[in-house]
């Protein structure tokens, strides 16, 4: 637990970052430091999305997998790891 | 005549009916028994018959008695009357005689008797006798038996009764083999198919109106129901909630050692990301950041500079516009002072505008054919500002000295909603439809007011005041309360718009100025300064080599920031100005380190660095003081002196042939000058989003835009014949981001409103500090450029004074100078054989000995 918090700290402390989130593989959102409406917005959407991105990847090449999915938006940047189980989600404003 | 008369008898015979004896009539013409008399009007009042009272020809009959006409007669003899008819009327039977009125005098007398009863009963009772007489006769008449006349009933009778007749006798024809077979008659029962033809019903001019229908109601509509079996299920809506887990479950979650590997893998590629993101922007267009990094659009610059967006000229004839102002806080609205032209440049009093009204006029860009407000003034203004902190207070400078304020506070709305209905607040003010006017608040006093026009005044920042010594002190009010102005008078005067504290009682009991017939609306936010407004100050600045005084045109202050704490005003926060009191003196702390000098541009073209702070000198008495520095580098009147808004020390003046550029502290002079221009510059303003833009405007109407990180030398754009006529003023202002205008004004009233395009509003990229490294450059070339000249002038100096006071040198001989020409080459080769050896080309390779 400690060492989740420590981790999830030391990215919060990072220039610009807005939010986290820890989503499961369903799109619960697990653990998160934004309001409640935001984080159920943004797990739904992004879950979807990188689904989509995996199964793209993955149509290309078998043996490929996702890594790492940036998405730029004019305002800020949402940041996805995909793992197995869950994504980490980090919203980041980086002109701030 | 007698057979006539016989018929004429039998016809009154017949008329009659009764065949009397036909009347015997004599030789004498008239009937036997009638006898014609006169009887005078004696004989007729004696028997009663006069004419026309008893007897008239309606009714001629009158009976006499016999024994009366005897007993006349008698009495009168052969007088009487009847006389000739004596024996008549004896032998007459009955008793009384018939005298008749004869008015036609057929018997040729007037009256006649008639003889016998027979005849008089005739005459008289002929209408009576009549229809008894007729009555009589019809039953005397005895039956007779007629002759039947037939009037055909007798056929009739014959036709219905029944004779014998004869046999009828009938002929047909047969065929041949038909003959002799027998015959059979029988009746003709043929129906008489006599065909009743249909006739057009005569009845039909009848219009049925009304007829009878019968009607019955039927629904259109009819429900009925059937069952079906419903297959196809389908959501119309959803009511749904985010999955969420249990606060146990995240527990649980977080815990496991999944989530531990998973951020363990995650992380570092996260961090890496962030990271990359604060080091370098990914994601940059440098392309896009070439060109314009302002907006975003792609419109492109079609105008090179400026475009004309309106232009409006002042209705009134006969006048000048002196000076025009963009209202700071109103989009699209423009103030115009207008001031009478004069025809020769007399200052003679007897001027015919006097009476006329003078004016600053408000133009709103939604109508610009008519002014939106009049501002009345005492005298033609030359210059007027907008109060920074209150855009709805104007101070104005007048031609003949004064200064003159305003507050249109209340006519504000003319201005936000032009062409609204204008309700004049005054109900006195019976022409609505005029522009409404405004006369001024408050004017100075004349005595105390300039002498000559004020051609220039400005507010000063509400960061600070002035006291009545010239020293800057914190203003506590955060308002613009306080002026400077200007003029030729050589003078320099400081007001304040508020109440003087030593006012004494007197200014209250003046009494009231308005009447109720005024017509305009005079607020009275100034009233306590009216007609009593004497300035705070007044400096006036001896020239440097003590010829006299400047005359300034124009000046220019450095504005305060402060602790800009008064930045915007706001409708709640303004003070009422009449209740601002000026604070003594000894109660304000001094600041410190405001900058009180000023540049001064005059009327002479000398541009004047000076200290307004009235100083003590040795003898402690205050007076002004002496410039800092003066130079003549316009040489006629200055037009304009105005500040960079970028450079708060760098300040632009504009003379009548050249304009210079100045940065304060640089005592040597200006950091540029320009070339002399073959017409007048008669304006000049900088840009207020390019530092390194300004505005010149010219004497033939043309303007010039400079760059001067373009082009030092000369005009970067000329717009030839921007308008016509003399530049008066020009004036920037923005109105949005894409909207950046400049008002432009001449001399014959016209005003126009140039848009300036693209390429001159927006900056281009680090122009500020290029500027800025400019001037450097510019101010370090000035004082290299001084040094020098001064150092060229010490040496020039000290060249003269050498040249005088040094002895002759002694002339060396010939052959004494060749012998020191000679040592001189014996040491050169001693040199550069110490030189090549020191670089090991010793020995050098002898060319010199192989000439030898």
């Amino acid at each position: 637990m400690a060492e989740v918090e420590e981790t999830l700290k030391r990215i919060q402390s990072q220039k610009g970052v807005q939010g986290i989130i820890v989503v499961n593989s369903e799109g619960i959102p697990i653990k998160t430091t934004l309001d409640n409406s935001s984080t159920v917005q943004y797990a739904g959407l992004i879950h979807q999305l990188v689904l989509k991105a995996r199964s793209t990847i993955r149509d290309i090449d078998p043996q490929n997998d996702l890594l790492f999915l940036r998405v730029r938006s004019k305002k800020n940047e949402i940041m996805i790891a995909p793992d197995k189980d869950y994504f980490l989600i980090v919203i980041q404003n980086p002109s701030a | 005549m007698s057979p006539k008369k016989g018929k004429r008898s039998g016809s009154s015979k017949m008329k009659s009916k009764k065949s009397q004896s036909p009347t015997p009539q004599g030789k004498t013409g008239h009937p036997e028994d009638i006898f014609p008399l006169t009887l005078t009007s004696a004989t007729q009042n004696l028997f009663g018959c006069q004419i026309d009272e008893d007897v008239t020809a309606q009714s001629p009959y009158k009976l006499l008695k016999k024994d009366d006409i005897m007993q006349d007669i008698k009495t009168r003899a052969a007088v009487s009357d009847f006389s000739p008819a004596k024996q008549i009327v004896l032998d007459y039977p009955e008793e009384e005689i018939l005298l008749v009125f004869d008015s036609e005098f057929t018997f040729g007398q007037s009256f006649y008797l008639v003889l016998s009863p027979e005849a008089k009963n005739r005459i008289l009772k002929l209408p009576e006798t009549e229809t008894p007489e007729v009555l009589e006769n019809e039953v005397d008449t005895a039956r007779k038996p007629k002759q039947w006349v037939s009037l055909g009933s007798e056929k009739e009778i014959e036709e219905e009764s029944v004779k014998e007749r004869e046999p009828l006798v009938f002929t047909f024809s047969r065929k041949r083999r038909f003959f002799g077979l027998p015959v059979s008659f029988s009746d003709n029962i043929t129906p008489i198919s006599q065909g009743f033809p249909s006739y057009e019903d005569n009845r039909r001019f009848i219009p049925a109106m009304l007829t009878d229908c019968g009607t019955q109601a039927v629904p259109k509509v009819q429900s009925s129901t059937a069952q079906t079996n419903w297959l196809g299920k389908r959501n119309n809506s959803t009511h749904y909630e985010p999955r969420d887990l249990s606060e146990e479950e995240k527990e649980v979650i977080l815990q496991s050692d999944s989530m531990k590997e998973f951020l363990r893998g995650v992380t570092p590629r996260m961090l890496h990301a962030l990271q990359q993101e604060e080091i370098f922007n990914l994601f940059t267009d440098d392309l896009k950041d070439l060109g314009a990094d302002v907006e975003d659009d792609n419109e492109p610059d079609l105008s090179k500079g400026l475009e004309l967006f309106k232009t409006f000229t002042d209705p009134s004839k006969g006048k000048k516009i002196s000076s025009v102002n963009w209202h700071p806080s109103i989009n699209g609205v423009i103030a115009v002072a207008l001031k009478m032209q004069r025809e020769e440049e007399s200052d003679s009093e007897e001027d015919l505008s006097l009476t006329d009204p003078k004016f600053i006029a408000f133009y709103s860009f939604a109508d610009l054919s008519k002014p939106q407000l009049l501002l009345e003034c005492p005298a033609d203004v030359v210059v007027f500002e907008f109060c920074p902190s209150n855009p709805n207070i104007i101070v104005g400078g007048c031609a003949n000295g004064q200064v003159a304020l305003w507050d249109i506070s209340a006519e504000v709305t003319f201005l936000t909603q032009p062409g609204s209905e204008k309700v004049p607040a005054n109900p006195f003010d019976l022409r609505k439809e005029q522009t409404p006017e405004v006369l001024y608040s408050a004017a100075s006093e004349i005595e105390s007011s300039h002498k000559a026009a004020v051609t220039d005044v400005q507010w000063l920042p509400p960061t600070f005041e002035v006291t009545r010594t010239g020293l800057p002190v914190e203003n506590t009010s955060k308002l613009c309360v306080q002026v400077i102005t200007c003029s030729p008078d050589c003078t320099i005067m400081f007001w304040d718009v508020r109440l003087p504290k030593q006012a004494g009682l007197s200014l209250f009991q003046r009494p009231d100025q308005n009447t109720p017939m005024t017509r305009y609306i005079v607020p009275k936010t100034f009233k306590h300064l009216d007609r009593t407004w004497k300035p705070l100050f007044k400096v006036s600045f001896q020239k440097m080599d003590g010829s006299g005084v400047y005359a300034p045109l124009k000046l220019s202050f450095e504005p305060y920031p402060g602790n800009a704490e008064a930045g915007s005003w706001s409708a709640e926060d303004f003070l009422d100005y009449s209740q601002l009191r000026i604070p003594s003196a000894k109660e304000l702390k001094t600041l410190e380190d405001v900058n009180t000098k000023i540049f001064i541009g005059t009327e002479e073209g000398e541009v004047v660095y000076t200290d307004w702070k009235l100083e003590k000198d040795e003898f402690g008495l205050v007076h002004c003081p002496k410039p800092l520095f003066s130079f003549s580098t316009h040489d006629f009147m200055v037009y304009a002196v105005q500040r960079s808004p970028f450079f708060k020390d760098i300040v632009l003046t504009v003379g009548t042939w050249n304009f210079a550029i100045w940065k304060e502290g640089v005592m040597e002079g200006p950091l540029h000058v320009s070339k002399f221009s073959v017409e007048n510059c008669t304006a000049g303003c900088w840009s207020l989003t390019r530092p390194a833009v300004f505005f010149i405007g010219k004497d033939d109407g043309s303007m010039e835009v400079w760059d001067l990180l373009e082009n030092t030398n000369g005009p970067s754009q000329v717009h030839p014949g921007i308008i016509s006529g003399t530049i008066i003023c020009i004036k920037p202002w923005i109105v949005s981001s894409k909207q950046h205008f400049l008002a432009v004004t001449n001399d014959h009233r016209v005003v126009r409103i140039l848009e300036i395009s693209k390429s001159l509003r927006t900056p281009t990229s680090n122009e500020s500090s290029r500027m800025e490294e400019h001037f450097e450059w510019e101010t370090k070339y000035v004082k290299e450029f001084d040094r020098r000249k001064k150092v060229w002038a010490k040496e020039k100096e000290e060249q003269e004074l050498k040249k005088e006071t040094k002895p002759a040198k002694p002339v060396l001989t010939p052959a004494e100078q060749e012998e020191l020409d000679k040592k001189e080459y014996g040491e050169f080769l001693k040199l550069e054989e110490s030189i090549l050896k020191g670089l090991g080309l010793w020995p050098k390779p002898d060319h010199s000995d192989k000439k030898n």
